[in-house]
């Protein structure tokens, strides 16, 4: 039997379930109160690139990246600056002086990461990068963008695994090619 | 007379703040939300955060806009709000002004509001302000038809305009409750009938028409910013909590209740049924609002024009009825019988009503 506004108190029924239900039903309330809780986020989520190095003690001796520049001319946007590192005598030092990305151009797609043939630098998933300012604030520099092995391990455990494995067969063979030639054994200036 | 007075000012202030602190707790609630919980416990302080944030707000006025109606336009939209509550009857003991023509105040009162829309609709220079303020009149002109015609049926019944007079005729009865008025046949149709009215004069949902967000931006306080947009909420909730408690005076039998009476213990539990009575008519408010999906313009009219203008009519012959058939079991099956014979006939034609197909003509 209908009448009119029959619909409407059905919906008002609707609404203080609702109402009720979210105070003793935990399934409703699926907000998730930001600052003090967070969400995991998948493994693969990525937010901007970030430099990899491999011993916590020398991170600008030991980051992986050579300054072969070919992220930077790979990046779409051209959003990444690099500098190479010279000596004195201007012979380069085989890493860069100045590494700039600016975020605000970044669009995350993964690229840079793609190209990089030394597995130097790799995608972050911290997505917690809000700044005060529009310019300066957004650029991430050197230091900022420096990250240990482990923490690469820590974030991406699949993906770490299959690089640090290929690193290390790739290590092996050099010191194995080495070997023969009568140089001394490989203790690791880059391990 | 001071007294009362500061005390309905200052309580009803206070009344209002947190009305807008429940209301967004319970839309959240509604929504399977948390609605606002930063700002202290339960977010007990948010009232004081919002006000504290729309005082220092930047207060922008369009260059082109008229600058002195523009103005005045807010101030003039809390005025009436606030005076609506002078003729409110808190207490047994608590009225501020009894008025022998309180009634007739607050329909005068409340709808000099819609004048402050208008002004400020038209004062912004901005179409969407100037359509939200058309729409405000053409929905308050209205739906104050049937209001007006809903509260003659109470107004017969006692036979006076005073709302204090209208409050005590509602005294008596088993424990003090049973003359409400709506527990009557006609006063049941027009609790209805008032409630909608007033929730159409005040602009909420679903009757938010002339601040239709999805449509014409925010209507006519488009163009408001800072402490001039907060007068303009402030006057609309001000106004619903009035027209909440002319409606309780009206038909929810005022401030009587178990225990109500003229002494000072009476006069403070009256105090007490008619705050309980607001709250259940502003949650009602609320809930309402939480549920129900706007209207659109023409419905808007139509109902009003169509349904509720001949139902109060009826509802003023059924308070005719009552007063003539003094057989009480007879007065009620007749007025019964009679109301709900117009309910039905209303609702088949309101349902039989042809609407033609719409034809798009840019859209295929
Ligand atoms: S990150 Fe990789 S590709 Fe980019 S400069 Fe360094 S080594 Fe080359
Ligand atoms: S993720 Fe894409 S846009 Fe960002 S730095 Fe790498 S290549 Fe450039």
């Amino acid at each position: 039997m209908g009448f009119i506004g029959k619909g409407l108190l059905d919906g008002m029924v609707v609404t203080a379930r609702n109402f009720v239900g979210s105070y003793f039903d935990k399934e409703r309330l699926v907000t998730v109160q930001y600052p003090e809780e967070r969400v995991q986020t998948p493994e693969n989520s990525r937010t901007f690139p970030f430099l990899v190095y491999d011993d916590n003690k020398n991170p600008v001796d030991t980051m992986r990246c050579v300054a072969c520049k070919i992220c930077e001319t790979e990046c779409p946007p051209q959003c990444i600056y690099i500098v190479m590192d010279r000596d004195e005598k201007g012979k380069p030092r085989q890493r860069p002086k100045v590494f700039d990305i600016d975020t605000s151009v970044c669009m995350q797609c993964q690229i840079c990461v793609e190209v990089c043939p030394f597995d130097a630098i790799k995608m972050d998933n911290d997505y917690e990068k809000s700044r005060y300012g529009r310019f300066d604030e957004l650029v991430e520099h050197l230091p900022d963008l420096l990250k240990s092995n482990e923490y690469y391990g820590r974030i991406k455990p699949t993906e770490a695994t299959v690089v640090d494995a290929k690193l290390k067969a790739e290590k092996e063979k050099k010191a194995k090619k080495a070997a023969p030639a009568g140089a001394k054994p490989p203790t690791g200036s880059k391990s | 007379m001071a007294i009362p007075i500061l005390f309905v000012l200052s309580v009803f202030l206070g009344i209002f703040a947190y009305t807008t602190l429940v209301e967004r707790k319970a839309l959240g609630r509604i929504q399977n939300r948390f609605g606002p919980n930063r700002v202290g416990r339960w977010g007990i302080l948010q009232p004081i955060a919002d006000g504290l944030k729309l005082l220092i707000k930047e207060d922008i006025v369009p260059r082109r806009a008229d600058q002195f109606v523009h103005f005045l336009a807010p101030v003039i939209a809390v005025i009436p709000s606030i005076l609506l509550f002078s003729v409110v009857p808190v207490g047994t003991r608590l009225v501020p002004v009894d008025l022998n023509i309180g009634i007739l105040f607050a329909f005068a009162v409340s709808t000099v509001s819609v004048l402050a829309l208008f002004m400020g609709g038209w004062a912004s220079r901005n179409k969407f302000s100037l359509l939200g303020a058309m729409r405000a009149v053409a929905q308050v002109v209205s739906y104050e038809v049937p209001m007006v015609l809903a509260a003659v049926a109470v107004v017969m019944a006692v036979g006076s305009l005073s709302t204090l007079r209208i409050a005590r005729a509602q005294s008596g009865g088993i424990l003090n409750v049973t003359n409400w008025f709506v527990f009557r046949p006609w006063g049941f149709v027009g609790f209805v009938l008032f409630t909608i009215g007033a929730m159409a004069e005040s602009a909420r949902t679903p009757f938010d028409i002339p601040e239709a967000e999805s449509e014409i931006i925010a209507g006519y306080h488009t163009e408001y910013s800072g402490f001039k947009f907060a007068l303009f909420q402030m006057g609309e909730y001000l106004a619903s909590i009035a027209m909440a408690g002319i409606t309780v005076t009206m038909f929810l039998g005022g401030y009587n209740g178990p225990g109500s009476g003229p002494g000072w213990v009476g006069g403070l539990i009256s105090m007490f049924w008619f705050f309980i009575k607001l709250a259940f008519m502003i949650v009602l408010n609320i809930w309402i609002r939480g549920t129900w999906p706007r209207v659109r313009v023409d419905q808007l009219l139509g109902f009003a024009w169509k349904v509720l203008l001949p139902m109060s009519i009826a509802n003023i012959v059924a308070v005719g009825m009552w007063h003539y058939l003094t057989f009480r079991p007879l007065a009620w099956v007749a007025t019964t019988l009679w109301l709900v014979l117009w309910f039905v006939t209303l609702s088949k034609l309101a349902a039989t009503e042809n609407v033609a197909p719409r034809t798009y003509r840019y859209a295929s």
